[in-house]
């Protein structure tokens, strides 16, 4: 089980909670179970091609991702923010 | 319905919603809807009068659409927003915004079209709950010819726009910022370009089969055999079936020039239509000409102008009117509505003889969409 960190740019997706958990064992995995839950949440951070939205950013822990076949460990948290851009 | 307008306003920022009287005069607001996010476009469904789709992103979240059927109370989200199919090629596309959404033919309730960047057209048949790729355009063995990454428009290339022929639905036209306009009589199975005598003065053969800046198309409502085309290079009528375009603009007084992001026919006169010319001289500052904002009518099928800048700023007025921010209602006389890149709302209600500001201190426009209002 991993715990997510939601930016608020996210949490009309999951009723305001800024930590949820997800199960997955890879970054995409994780996000797939998010998104099972959280309908339409993943499309926001990833593009159809599965990359990591320009404006956005990935941690596993304190070491960014920008790679959804990333691997996770178990009790790893995943981050994610949105970055200092986005006009 | 009644004689009283809604006008469907996307900026920068979030969406509104403005709602007349029965005489266009007063008008009360609504919004904002989604504050903070980028809504490229919001339109009503006339087929049902009651359906709203928005095109949405925000600086850091990908694109999405939006669903109202309560007057824009709440919203539903796609389930399955427009995307390209999923690809190995290192050219794969991902959309980056949803652009410009059309409700299909009235013979095809729930039909929806939408066009993204990077240039893609997408169809609905359910709504606007899914959307699917329209492989005849976004697979066409052109496509890379027709939409090439590297043709620039600030914001990304576009699909800029979807034009359905009233008399047949599996009729359209779509417009591109790095092709130009297309046509297919299928339904979109297979495309033709259709530019015949535009002007591309952006590239090597100013008058080449594809490669032009279409900023926006328009059938006359009267006379769909009629389409207005204000390019990037000037304002162009072409009368089907022919398919060579004339340049109507160049009767516009050469100070003023036929630069311009939109043009609006009018509902009952095919003769008449309105543009708005920019500044395309030197390095392109996009403004209203010299400072004095103003509409040009012709009521002779482009082949005379007139100006109309009743009650705009007569001067140091810089702001302005992006390709979906200009309109018009069917109403008699005509209503005509523009949003501004500085967040005002003009409308004249005498077919452009006077202007007044109905709204101000909004975020940048980039949408604003006439529609009818419901009893």
């Amino acid at each position: 089980m991993t715990q997510v960190f939601i930016p608020s740019q996210l949490t009309s997706y999951t009723g305001g909670a800024t930590r949820v958990d997800a199960s997955g064992a890879t970054v995409g995995s994780v996000l797939d179970d998010l998104d099972r839950r959280f309908p339409g949440l993943k499309f926001r951070v990833v593009d159809e091609q599965d990359r990591v939205r320009r404006h956005m950013r990935l941690f596993i822990g304190r070491r960014e991702t920008r790679s959804v076949a990333a691997l996770l460990q178990d009790g790893d948290e995943l981050l994610i923010f949105g970055a200092l851009s986005g006009g | 319905m009644t004689d009283a307008i809604q006008l469907l306003v996307g900026t920068r920022k979030g969406a509104w919603i403005y709602r007349s009287d029965a005489g266009r005069s007063n008008w009360r607001v609504q919004g904002p809807v989604f504050l903070g996010s980028i809504v490229n476009h919001l339109v009503l469904d006339p087929r049902d009068g009651r359906t709203l789709l928005m095109a949405a992103s925000t600086g850091h979240l990908g694109p999405t659409i939006f669903r109202s059927t309560d007057d824009g109370a709440t919203w539903t989200e796609a389930a399955k927003p427009p995307a390209f199919a999923r690809s190995d090629d290192p050219r794969a596309r991902a959309v980056d915004h949803s652009f410009w959404l059309e409700p299909g033919h009235a013979d095809e309730p729930g039909v929806w079209w939408a066009g993204t960047s990077p240039p893609g057209l997408f169809r609905s048949a359910d709504g606007g709950a899914t959307w699917d790729s329209v492989a005849g355009f976004n697979d066409h063995p052109s496509y890379w010819d027709w939409c090439p990454p590297e043709a620039g428009t600030p914001d990304g290339s576009l699909l800029n726009q979807i034009v359905i022929d009233p008399r047949d639905a599996a009729h359209m036209y779509v417009a591109t910022s790095s092709g130009g306009v297309f046509e297919t009589l299928d339904r979109g199975a297979t495309w033709a370009p259709l530019n015949e005598n535009v002007r591309a003065d952006f590239l090597p053969d100013p008058y080449p089969e594809f490669g032009q800046d279409a900023h926006y198309i328009a059938l006359s409502p009267t006379n769909p055999d009629r389409l207005w085309q204000q390019n990037h290079c000037g304002v162009y009528r072409l009368d089907r079936p022919g398919t060579r375009w004339s340049r109507v603009g160049e009767a516009m007084p050469p100070e003023v020039g036929d630069i311009g992001f939109t043009v609006v026919p009018h509902a009952r006169c095919a003769e008449t239509a309105w543009v708005w010319p920019m500044d395309g001289t030197d390095v392109w500052p996009r403004t209203s000409p010299g400072g004095r904002p103003a509409a040009y009518r012709t009521r002779d099928g482009g082949a005379s102008w007139e100006r109309q800048d009743r009650g705009f700023p007569t001067e140091q007025g810089w702001f302005t009117v992006k390709r979906q921010a200009f309109c018009a209602d069917d109403r008699d006389p005509v209503g005509l509505y523009l949003g501004a890149t500085n967040g005002e709302i003009w409308m004249s209600g005498d077919e452009g003889e006077s202007w007044r500001r109905i709204a101000a201190h909004l975020p940048e426009i980039y949408s604003v969409v006439a529609a009818p209002l419901r009893a």
